[in-house]
Formats: structure tokens, C-alpha cells, sequence
């Protein structure tokens, strides 16, 4: 019982925008979508929702295909950020509600809830274009969620915040993640799916480039970044066989080594060459991994 | 079907809350109240003062020149016999002491003409009330000088009687006529604002949901038919509410002022006796017009990305109103030619056209209701193509907006197997 997109292929004409995409993502779990702009994500989730068509391939969510019947258990926080400019926050929150099968009052009762939570109860009567970008993003942002979505659908939820406000954001995320809602989110800040999710989906150009469990596509990616702070030369390392990618800092050297075994045998070489200051074995990061599987690196 | 009721409802409230809608309403009243009190109006501000013009007779001083004018003017303006020079007269006009001065002369052939000064000729309500007392006068010297009678004149400018009479069975006759032209009229100018006013509206309500970007939410939680349609109903319920109030103000304000005219151009309009099948059909054909363009707005209105652009796509849309309008007119005056007859089948023209036959002759059944079979086909297949574009449209937001976009809609809906 999950989200499955199977060999989905959506092409515009000649321009292919995602390319035999095929991922299951798991229910009640925060599943990321990594990629640059024009990656495919927002096509992807555009076609999650049923707004356009695939052009090959199956969608399904708990077994059956998405439609305008299940529409009040998805929310969807669409990248293109968009409210009535000339309605009031309550007005147009409690009517997008409705419109996802809730009714008037509960919809009242859980704006007043997140408006407290994100701080911001006194903009409830406001007309929307009286309001900074960043809140109207948190506007934005409780439109998807105030009807209690089992699927929810955030395409750049962090995009043009402040940390502060990211921070809040994030808290509300894993909080409805904790509760048992379902979260697709996609991002092109590697950070913000490492710290969030289960389970990620890296595309390029239309294409899945890495998908999978987080800590597993990091322990099969097998490299591993050493950080040597030492008082002696360490150019020396660059040659050592297993030493895949060498920069120079100014405390000392960040190496990219095969595997763990590899920094048993660095140490053994440096040892008596000076003083070490520190040495610290770090798991890769997506963005390492991003880079060598993507061949190219986005930010 | 729920969030069609919620949509329509919510397109209605925000609507009739707007500032603008309430302005234009309030606006429109006065404006009403203001037409049915016209004649009151004017009393009210002309009576003031009889403006005083002051006569230089030249004429020989049997014909009485003044005395004679008095007789047709004397209401309106009081004449006053002054011996002065002309220039000494000039000068009290331009002080404002007289209205204007009057310059009475005779010679040879014209036995009497005048010439009128005033400080401005833009007003022409007394000078042609003394040009045309001076006309009489003139032709009653002329009788006077080949000696005919009072009676003989009155025989010689007696109008005609003249009558035409219909013989087609069920033919309108004169008075029937003259009064389905004044309704006609009335309605045709109704469909006529009514769609360009309520169709740009939609339109405009389409393209602000689309440029704010607020369209991808709605369109992921209801069909974008039940959006559109929903949409159309809700503005039609605000056109009926706000034609309602107008309609009531207007006839209130009417009746009122309708004890002074007493007849006049309000049953010269056939409002009096108004039979019920014209205002079936005027209701229809209003309403069926309303739904045709409501939907070719909608379908344009969701091709356009930024509000500054509806006005340049819905033109064409325009132009067919204003073209079938202005047919209206002409057929108004030759309802029955065969260009207008295959106009009148012509979707986008026939409320208008169809109407106007339906109320000055007399058709068989079947014209109006095929008018009606062509109007319902003709939206039906806009609003299928036009949700397919509109579902499309929505999620487009190109710098351009031109109909080559209606084609890229369409693609973007379509599934490629």
C-alpha cells in the first residue's frame, strides 16, 4: 500500500521531461526527489496528481489510480506558489479546504491550530497580497495540509524562507510525518533531504539517476570522506593508490578513499610524520554521491 | 458534485462583495433613476428664468411681426421691443442683460427674415423655436398675400392618411410591431452589455487564477469542467441578481415618473402590454447568448498567463458581439431578409438575430427552436473542447499568448500511446 509510479514516461512533443521513472514510495515515510531545475520533478508530481497525463506507464496510490475521488486525501503544495491576491487568509484557506471534502467548521478549527503553530493567528483576516513572500509561502503551505492529507505532495516547500521559518516548517513536516501522512517532497537542497528522509530519488534529465533507502545508498556508494588536520605536509597522499579524489585545506587534507579499510592504511603512513590532530572517517554526502553519479555537480 | 456547488457559490459571494460590483450596481441605478426622470430633470433646471430676448423689428409694422411670434413663443421666451442700434443691443447681450437679440427684417421676395445672436449658438432651444415661429409666420403671410383662408391653409398642410395592413395570417400588425421593436431593442441592448460585461468577466476571473497561480491547486482537487461550468453558473446567478436589482429599480423608478408622461415612450417601448411568449424567448435566447459566450470566455480566459492579456484575447470574442449587434440593428428595420434569416442560424448571432425575428414576425415553432437545437450543440461542443484547452491552458505559462497556444493545450493534455 504505497505510492507507485511504474515505467513513466512523459514526453512533450520531441522533449522527453521524465524518462521511464519506476519507484514505490513507502506509506507513512518522507520520500525526497533530488534535482536540478528542469530535472523532472515538477512534471513528476504533476502527473502523480493526474494534472497531465503520463505518457507511458502506471501510477497508483494504495492500489488504485489517482483521481478526483481521492482528491481530499492528497494535498499538494505546487512549486508555483499561488493565492487569490484579493481574498482574506481565512476566506480562501477554508474554501481550498472545502473543496477537499472538508467541511466549514473543522476547516476553521484547524486553521486557527496552524495559524497559532506558525506564529501568525492576527493574519486571518488579511487579505493575502498585504503579506510578505514568507508568509504567504506559510499561507501557502497550510492550504496543503489543512485538510489532514494521507498523501502530501510538496514541490520546493523550503524554497525562499528564512532558516527560522524553515526550521518551523521542517518541525511541521515531521510531525505530520509522525502522525501517518505520506510525504513526497522534492528539493534541490541535498541537506534538507538528508536530514529528512527515508527514502530519496535523485533525477537528471528526466532520469532516476540514484533511488533507494538513504543509509543504503550510502553504504553501497561504499566511499568515504577522511579529514586529516596534521602539522606536516600531506601532498604526499595524493599518490597513495587508495586515495580517489585529494584537496588540500588549509589545516590539513579531505580525501575521498575506496572504502573504510583504505583509512586503516593511511594512518599507518602518516604515523611519525608529524603531529595529527585530528583524523575523522565521515560518510559520504549526497551531494558526493550526486556529483559522481550525475557526473556533474548542480549548486 | 459537491465542490460544483462550493465553486459556484464561491465565484457568487466573492463576486457580489467585490467594491467594483457594487459601484457598477449603484452607478447604474442612479443612472436609471436618473433617464426615467429626464423630462422632471430638465423642468427643474430650465424653469428658472424665461430668458428674455430682445427684438430689432425692421419689418413693415401692419405685419406685426411680434405680436404674431408672441403668439407661437410665448411660454418659452418673453420678446421685448427694443428701439436701439444694433451694436447698443450687442453689447446687452454680451453684458447678459438679454438671452440674445432678434434682428427682424423684410425685403423683396422674403417677406420676413430674421437673424439671431446670442453669446454662444450651442444651445439652438430658442433659436429654433424662433426660426420655426418665424417659418409659420411666414407662411402664413405667404397665404395671407395670395388670399387664401385659415381653413384652406389647414386643408393644404392636413397630413395624409395613410395605413398598411398585414395579410399573412398571424402577421403583427403597425401597433404590434412598433411596440415588439421597442422590446427587441431593449433586450437586444440587454444580451448585447450583458455579454460583454459578464463574459469578460469570467474571463478575467479565469486569467486571475491563472496568473496567481492558485489554478494548479484548484484544478488537482475538481475537474476542470465542474470548474469551468461552475464558474459560468455562478457569474449567471450574479448577472440575474444585479439585473434583478437594476430591473426592479429601473421599473419602480419608471412607474413613478410614469404618471407625468402619462403613456408617452414607455408604451411607445410595448411595455405596456408585453405579451408572455416574447418574454419566454427573450429569457431563453438572453440566457442560452449568456451560456455560448460565457464559455468561449472561460476557454480563452484560461489561455491568457497575466491579467493584461485578456482584453487582447477575448477582442475577437468582442467583435462578435458588436458584429451581431450591430446586424440586429439593421435587421430590426428588414427582419425578414434572407441575409438575416441564415445569420440568425449562425451560432454566435443567433440570440440576437433569432430573437429579433421571434419578436417582429411571425415564425413558425421550429425557427426559434432550431435556433435554440443550434445554440445548445454549438456550446456543448465549445465546452468539450474548451475543457480540454482549459485543463491544458492551466497549467501553460508562456510569455506569449496567442491561439498557437491552443494547440499546445491540447497537446499537453494528450496522452501519446
Amino acid at each position: 500500500m504505497s505510492l507507485k509510479l511504474e515505467n513513466v514516461t512523459k514526453k512533450f512533443g520531441q522533449f522527453t521531461a521524465v524518462d521511464d521513472i519506476s519507484i514505490e514510495i513507502p506509506e507513512k515515510e518522507m520520500f525526497g526527489f533530488l534535482g536540478a531545475n528542469g530535472a523532472g520533478k515538477t512534471t513528476t508530481f504533476r502527473m502523480i496528481l493526474g494534472l497531465i497525463d503520463a505518457t507511458k506507464g502506471n501510477i497508483s496510490w494504495q492500489g488504485k489510480p489517482i483521481n478526483y475521488s481521492v482528491s481530499g486525501q492528497i494535498g499538494y503544495l505546487p512549486e508555483e506558489r499561488g493565492l487569490y491576491p484579493k481574498l482574506q487568509v481565512k476566506e480562501q484557506l477554508v474554501y481550498l479546504a472545502r473543496l477537499r471534502g472538508m467541511d466549514k467548521q473543522s476547516a476553521l478549527k484547524e486553521l486557527d491550530n496552524w495559524l497559532d503553530r506558525f506564529k501568525v493567528p492576527d493574519y486571518k483576516t488579511k487579505k493575502v497580497e498585504e503579506l510578505s513572500k514568507g508568509n504567504q509561502q506559510k499561507i501557502q503551505f497550510i492550504s496543503s495540509i489543512l485538510h489532514k492529507p494521507k498523501l502530501l505532495i510538496l514541490d520546493e516547500p523550503f524554497s525562499g524562507l528564512d532558516p527560522v521559518n524553515v526550521e518551523l516548517l521542517k518541525d511541521a513536516v515531521v510531525d505530520l510525518k509522525n502522525s501517518g501522512t505520506s510525504i513526497v517532497f522534492s528539493s534541490h537542497r541535498m541537506e534538507h533531504v538528508e536530514e529528512l528522509c527515508e527514502h530519496l530519488c535523485i533525477m537528471q534529465k528526466g532520469r532516476p539517476v540514484v533511488h533507494g533507502e538513504l543509509k543504503e545508498i550510502k553504504r553501497s556508494y561504499g566511499k568515504k570522506t577522511l579529514i586529516i588536520h596534521g602539522d606536516f605536509s600531506m601532498a604526499f597522499l595524493q599518490d597513495h593508490p587508495a586515495v580517489k579524489k585529494f584537496k588540500m585545506t588549509t589545516e590539513g587534507v579531505h580525501l575521498q578513499i575506496e572504502n573504510e579499510l583504505a583509512a586503516d592504511d593511511i594512518l599507518k603512513d602518516i604515523v611519525g610524520k608529524g603531529f595529527i590532530r585530528k583524523f575523522m572517517l565521515e560518510e559520504p554526502s549526497l551531494n558526493d554521491i550526486f556529483i559522481e553519479k550525475a557526473g556533474a555537480s548542480y549548486e | 458534485m459537491s465542490n460544483f456547488w462550493t465553486i459556484l457559490w464561491h465565484t457568487y459571494w466573492t463576486k457580489i462583495k467585490t467594491k467594483s460590483f457594487l459601484i457598477t450596481t449603484i452607478i447604474t441605478a442612479l443612472l436609471f433613476v436618473l433617464l426615467a426622470n429626464i423630462t422632471t430633470i430638465i423642468d427643474t433646471f430650465s424653469n428658472e428664468e424665461t430668458p428674455k430676448v430682445a427684438v430689432i423689428d425692421e419689418t413693415n409694422s401692419s405685419i406685426q411681426a411680434i405680436e404674431r411670434i408672441e403668439a407661437y413663443t410665448s411660454e418659452e421666451v418673453i420678446l421685448e421691443s427694443v428701439q436701439q442700434s444694433e451694436a447698443e443691443v450687442d453689447e446687452k447681450v454680451i453684458s447678459g442683460e438679454f438671452t440674445g437679440a432678434l434682428y427682424l427684417t423684410s425685403n423683396g421676395e422674403d417677406l420676413i427674415s430674421g437673424e439671431y445672436k446670442s453669446l454662444s449658438i450651442a444651445d439652438t432651444t430658442i433659436s429654433s423655436l424662433l426660426q420655426t415661429a418665424l417659418q409659420q409666420i411666414k407662411t402664413e403671410l405667404t397665404a395671407e398675400s395670395i388670399n387664401l383662408s385659415p381653413e384652406q391653409l389647414q386643408t393644404l398642410y392636413a397630413p395624409v392618411s395613410f395605413e398598411t395592413t398585414a395579410l399573412e395570417e398571424n402577421a403583427k400588425s403597425q401597433e404590434e410591431l412598433s411596440q415588439a421593436r421597442g422590446l427587441v431593442y431593449v433586450v437586444l441592448f440587454l444580451i448585447y452589455f450583458a455579454v460583454i460585461m459578464y463574459a469578460s468577466m469570467i474571463a478575467n476571473e479565469v486569467a486571475t487564477e491563472k496568473s496567481s497561480r492558485i489554478m494548479e491547486i484548484l484544478i488537482s482537487s475538481t475537474p476542470p469542467v465542474q470548474q469551468m461550468f461552475a464558474k459560468i453558473l455562478g457569474i449567471a446567478l450574479l448577472s440575474v441578481t444585479q439585473m434583478l436589482i437594476l430591473g426592479s429599480i429601473g421599473f419602480f423608478a419608471l412607474r413613478e415618473s410614469m404618471s407625468k408622461l402619462e403613456g408617452g415612450w414607455f408604451e411607445a417601448f410595448g411595455f405596456s402590454n408585453l405579451s408572455l411568449g416574447i418574454l419566454v424567448y427573450a429569457a431563453i435566447f438572453f440566457l442560452l447568448g449568456y451560456f455560448l459566450y460565457a464559455t468561449l470566455a472561460a476557454f480563452l480566459g484560461s489561455l491568457v498567463s497575466r491579467i493584461e492579456d485578456v482584453q487582447q484575447m477575448i477582442m475577437p470574442m468582442t467583435m462578435l458581439v458588436v458584429v451581431g449587434f450591430l446586424l440586429s440593428m439593421y435587421g430590426l428595420s428588414n427582419p425578414d431578409t434572407t441575409f438575416i434569416t441564415i445569420a440568425s442560424y449562425i451560432p454566435f448571432f443567433t440570440p440576437m438575430l433569432m430573437f429579433l425575428r421571434v419578436g417582429m414576425l411571425s415564425l413558425p415553432v421550429w425557427e426559434p427552436i432550431l435556433g435554440m437545437a443550434v445554440l445548445i450543440v454549438t456550446t456543448i461542443i465549445l465546452a468539450i473542447f474548451g475543457a480540454r484547452v482549459y485543463r491544458g491552458g492551466v497549467l501553460m505559462y508562456g510569455r506569449s499568448s496567442s491561439y498557437k497556444d491552443i494547440k499546445k493545450a491540447i497537446q499537453l493534455t494528450k496522452k501519446e500511446k
